[in-house]
């Protein structure tokens, strides 16, 4: 069993509490001068995604949770399970709707996206920061608002609503920042 | 690319400031500066420090110091008047918003003072030191309190009496719930730094005086509080600034509070450095009345500046010195 030491703890580092994996977000060193040390650590539960406070006595040592980031390309949805690739071995991961979370909306084919495995299964998807998708339906554009910069819903492939500026048209491919789920750009 | 910048420069000109206006303050009551060395052939055997070693290429060894306590003493016990210091001073494993390993320490003493009354005379100083620049930022008033009152006043409980159990009860109650298995003396520490300094206004100074005997370090048998030792904190805000004591001048009792720590450090499996022979000698030969304290002039630099982070008043902390 591998543990860190609260002299290792520093952000981004996976630790298994509570029976769930847990990144660290931030840790504080507290200490009275001639007194107890303690690491007072915010940490996201990779799972639920909930962030908690967490005080350990310094020098402790925590069961560090196997996670592993991998990239990996997106293939395809079966109707239950989205299944993705590791392009190097080929190897397949089928990912269900929990763990898929909210990036199942910006998901294409062949995509490359950040699977994080929790002792192999996958625990949750990160889709590619900038996605290119085609418009499959949006009001046709109003001429002389673009100086207002006013903007209309569109509906991506993927079934992603975003907000577009007047110019855009249905059927032209836009580029969107999937952490934000802002419009960029025109393709 | 080498980050190489210095990171303070806002707070450059009021260090210089700072400790300008400390040794006039110094110099206006006579007191005298000394220096003393960095680098010494013992260290404190106190558990919760933890000393620097240096070692030179042909195998000489030596600690860098954690406070220059010892050699202080070593010369009041030779008859030295009031004396302070600036020093430099370092802590093994200390990072952190409110922790650099290398610091910068003010300790002085004062013939003839109690802990209490050196506590105000800490008070008298920060007051006089906020006054140098309109900028800067001054304390409103003062809090003085003895530790077993501000236990019983803010948590209900009797920090003397009180064992591990009831304390980590007392902690889970109040938010202060810790990973890992603590002793009493973790606890009362848990609970001041994690329930109880967090909700100290943060404008105002809290002299913390008459520590249990558990945590005297190198204070004396408090005498008008049994079970306590004279030993007191001084807080701004949540901000633990200095730390003193009515000197202890037994040399038994040193020694046996001195094999107290080398048992715990033994026990816990840390370091033993060297024991430090020449305080023990100097104690024997008499170490007269006399409080001391000392302050971290970083911290104090960041409450003066409203600093939330210590790396804002060090051009060059630890991660890039």
């Amino acid at each position: 069993m591998a543990t860190y030491s609260t002299n290792e703890f520093k952000a981004g580092l996976k630790l298994l509490l509570d029976g769930d994996p847990q990144a660290i977000v931030e840790n504080e060193f507290v200490k009275p001068g001639k007194g107890q040390a303690f690491n007072r650590v915010k940490m996201r539960n990779l799972r639920t995604g909930r962030v908690l406070e967490k005080t350990f006595k310094s020098g402790e040592s925590v069961e560090a949770a196997d996670v592993m980031d991998t990239e990996m390309q997106y293939l395809y949805n079966d109707g239950e399970f989205w299944h993705f690739m590791v392009p190097d071995t080929f190897e397949q991961y089928a990912v269900g709707e929990d763990a898929l979370g909210d990036a199942g909306q910006w998901l294409k084919e062949q995509d490359l996206c950040t699977v994080t495995l929790w002792n192999g299964e996958p625990l949750s998807v990160v889709p590619p920061s900038f996605v290119e998708m085609r418009i499959t339906e949006c009001d046709p554009g109003v001429r002389g608002d673009t100086a207002q910069g006013g903007t209309k819903p569109a509906t991506l492939e993927s079934g992603a609503v975003v907000k577009v500026p007047l110019f855009v048209e249905e059927g032209e491919t836009v580029r969107v920042d999937t952490r934000t789920g802002e419009y960029v750009s025109r393709v | 690319m080498s980050d190489w910048r210095p990171r303070a420069a806002p707070a450059r000109p009021a260090r210089a400031r700072l400790l300008a206006g400390l040794r006039a303050f110094f110099a206006a009551r006579g007191v005298l500066e000394v220096e003393t060395p960095v680098l010494a052939r013992g260290a404190p055997q106190d558990p919760m420090l933890e000393s620097w070693e240096a070692q030179a290429p042909g195998g000489e060894r030596g600690f860098l110091q954690t406070s220059p306590e010892y050699p202080m003493k070593r010369l009041l016990a030779d008859g030295a008047p009031d004396i302070y210091q600036i020093a430099r001073v370092f802590r093994g494993g200390e990072t952190g918003p409110r922790h650099n390993p290398e610091f910068t320490l003010l300790e002085w003493y004062r013939l003839g003072l109690d802990h209490r009354a050196l506590a105000r005379e800490v008070v008298a100083l920060i007051a006089d030191q906020a006054a140098l620049s309109p900028e800067w930022r001054t304390p409103r008033g003062c809090e003085e309190i003895a530790y077993a009152d501000l236990f019983q006043a803010t948590l209900g409980v009797d920090p003397l009496a009180a064992d591990a159990a009831a304390l980590e009860q007392v902690a889970a109650k109040h938010g202060g719930t810790v990973g890992g298995e603590l002793d009493r003396d973790g606890w009362l520490d848990a609970l001041i730094s994690l329930v109880i300094a967090p909700r100290f206004p943060p404008d105002r100074l809290t002299i913390l005086h008459d520590y249990p005997e558990s945590q005297a370090v190198l204070a004396r048998p408090c005498a008008a509080r049994p079970g306590s030792a004279a030993r007191f904190e001084l807080y701004w805000g949540d901000l633990e600034l200095a730390n003193g004591y009515h000197e202890l001048t037994d040399p038994e009792l040193f020694r046996q509070r001195r094999e107290r720590d080398i048992a715990q450090r033994r026990a816990r499996g840390q370091p033993l450095p060297p024991v430090d022979a020449h305080l023990e000698a100097a104690l024997e030969s008499g170490l007269p009345d006399c409080a001391g304290v000392a302050l971290g002039v970083d911290r104090l630099l960041m409450r003066l500046l409203g600093a939330s982070s210590i790396d804002q008043v060090i051009d060059f902390p630890w991660s890039r010195a």
